[in-house]
């Protein structure tokens, strides 16, 4: 067996993975292969929420709006248990073949419209029918939870910025939820200052998913302001023009929901604030969990070294992973930030998390289980020298009471 | 009028082209961007960072 394991470097000198390797089996090609079409599951997932609403349309049994839920936090979890674990990785020719292959676009552009269709549609029925408002807060979360897979596909291809097809699919994708300053704020912002203090989407040791949120959310938009503002004035114009891509996926949001909510009425505004709401949740749980307490060192000038493999959380869950478009292969997304999601590849040597994204988002939702699960794989990460950690500064002194034991890590 | 690659994804700053969408306009010289210029592509690396390609 190990015959027939390559290990490759990278790929690419400076790529901020030097020191790790992908093992590459020949015989896992065909899997490979054979996942273009479990990708089209990016299109189905958002005919959930369709197909459960038209259901309880028919049958008149609410509980279906709650399908979405169900999904992110029960059957995925367990599809995800029951599944394992896909270490595979392409070759450098597969990924050569698979990366000029424009199936995997068109996946996302038919995705984007399929999400469009799955909020305006959820819309429609929690409107139209009568439904007990607990009924109804099952079909916003569930509206909810699809848009927080749009922001993972735009995510995709919000980082395609070469590619103007891709960028405007990324913005229709976004303005879902109206959260189109993401691609700014996360392209130019969080990737340059990941696993760093000064970053709103990287969360601290010991500090809660609601305090963090807290951060992000204000400080991600106020960041990506500031990056557009930046390049309008190079541009030589204001930022409160129609060239600002802020202010256009915006005008689509409030566009949709102002005909959302003059066609089916008042319920649309707690609906659609809810949907929203906690599709920015899902982002921020996805955050939240891709660097908890991972820091960048400091070089002898006070620059951070370069965001390293070991600076983000991955997980190789299969079904998760399909569903995520690779997102929790996470250290190769930073090291190659436009790296189609086909092509992300896992490395053995990095942090690794014990369950696949949904999962660990329903444990963020309760602290004392998440830091119970976390905090030592992080004092573990750090070899006990919590110096290393980007530390929540409410609880430093705490944190290394409880925690810094370098001389211990290093003798064991 | 000269062209530089960002080594890690490996777009090409082209002189000639510079980067429109980024406020750099046509013609913007290499030397003339700032220091912190991110690569317009990837944006993880810098004009440091940019490898000069043999004519
Ligand atoms: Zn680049």
């Amino acid at each position: 067996m190990t015959e027939n394991i390559k290990k490759i470097q990278t790929g690419i000198q400076n790529s901020g993975v030097e020191d790790v390797t992908a093992d590459v089996l020949e015989e896992d090609s065909s899997w490979i292969k054979s996942k273009r079409y479990w990708y089209l599951t990016s299109m189905i997932l958002p005919g959930v929420p369709i197909l459960s609403a038209y259901i309880a349309s028919q049958t008149g049994n609410g509980l279906w709006l709650w399908s979405m839920f169900v999904v992110l936090y029960a059957i995925l979890p367990l599809l995800d248990h029951l599944s394992g674990l896909d270490a595979a990785n392409p070759s450098d020719e597969l990924m050569d073949e698979l990366g000029k292959d424009r199936y995997y676009v068109y996946i996302m552009y038919g995705a984007t419209v399929a999400h469009w269709v799955a909020l305006v549609y959820m819309a429609y029925v929690v409107s139209s029918f009568d439904f007990s408002w607990f009924s109804i807060l099952g079909g916003a979360l569930s509206a909810g939870i699809a848009n927080g897979l749009a922001l993972v596909a735009g995510h995709e291809l919000g980082h395609k910025v070469n590619d103007k097809a891709q960028v405007f699919c990324a913005k229709l994708m976004l303005a879902c939820s109206g959260y189109g300053h993401f691609f700014i704020e996360h392209n130019k912002g969080h990737h340059k200052d990941v696993a760093t203090p000064e970053d709103p989407a990287t969360s601290r040791f010991g500090e809660t998913i609601y305090k963090f949120v807290q951060r992000e959310i204000p400080g991600a938009f106020r960041r990506a302001w500031e990056l557009e503002s930046a390049r309008l004035h190079r541009l030589g114009k204001s930022e409160w023009s129609l060239s600002n891509e802020i202010i256009q996926p915006a005008l689509i949001t409030i566009t949709a929901y102002t005909l959302m909510l003059a066609y089916f009425g008042p319920v649309m505004i707690p609906f659609l604030a809810i949907a929203a709401g906690y599709g920015w949740w899902q982002l921020t749980c996805a955050n939240y969990v891709e660097h908890y307490g991972l820091m960048r060192e400091r070089d002898a000038n006070g620059r951070y070294e370069r965001c390293q493999a070991r600076h983000s959380w991955n997980s190789n869950h299969k079904v998760s992973n399909l569903v995520l478009l690779h997102l929790q292969r996470h250290s190769d997304h930073h090291a190659h930030p436009t790296r189609p999601y086909q092509l992300l590849r896992d490395y053995p040597e990095v942090p690794g998390l014990p369950s696949g994204y949904p999962w660990m988002f329903a444990v963020a939702m309760f602290p004392s289980a998440w830091f119970s699960v976390m905090n030592p794989m992080v004092v573990n990460w750090a070899e006990g020298d919590m110096t290393k950690v980007n530390i929540d500064p409410d609880v430093q002194d705490e944190v290394f009471k409880r925690y810094h034991n370098p001389k211990v890590a290093k003798a064991a | 009028m000269n062209k530089y690659e960002c080594p890690d994804c490996g777009y090409i700053y082209d002189e000639t082209l510079g980067a429109e969408h980024e406020g750099y306009p046509a013609g913007t010289k290499f030397d003339d961007l700032p220091d912190d210029f991110p690569c317009p592509d990837c944006f993880v690396r810098e004009k440091p960072d940019f490898v000069e390609q043999s004519s």
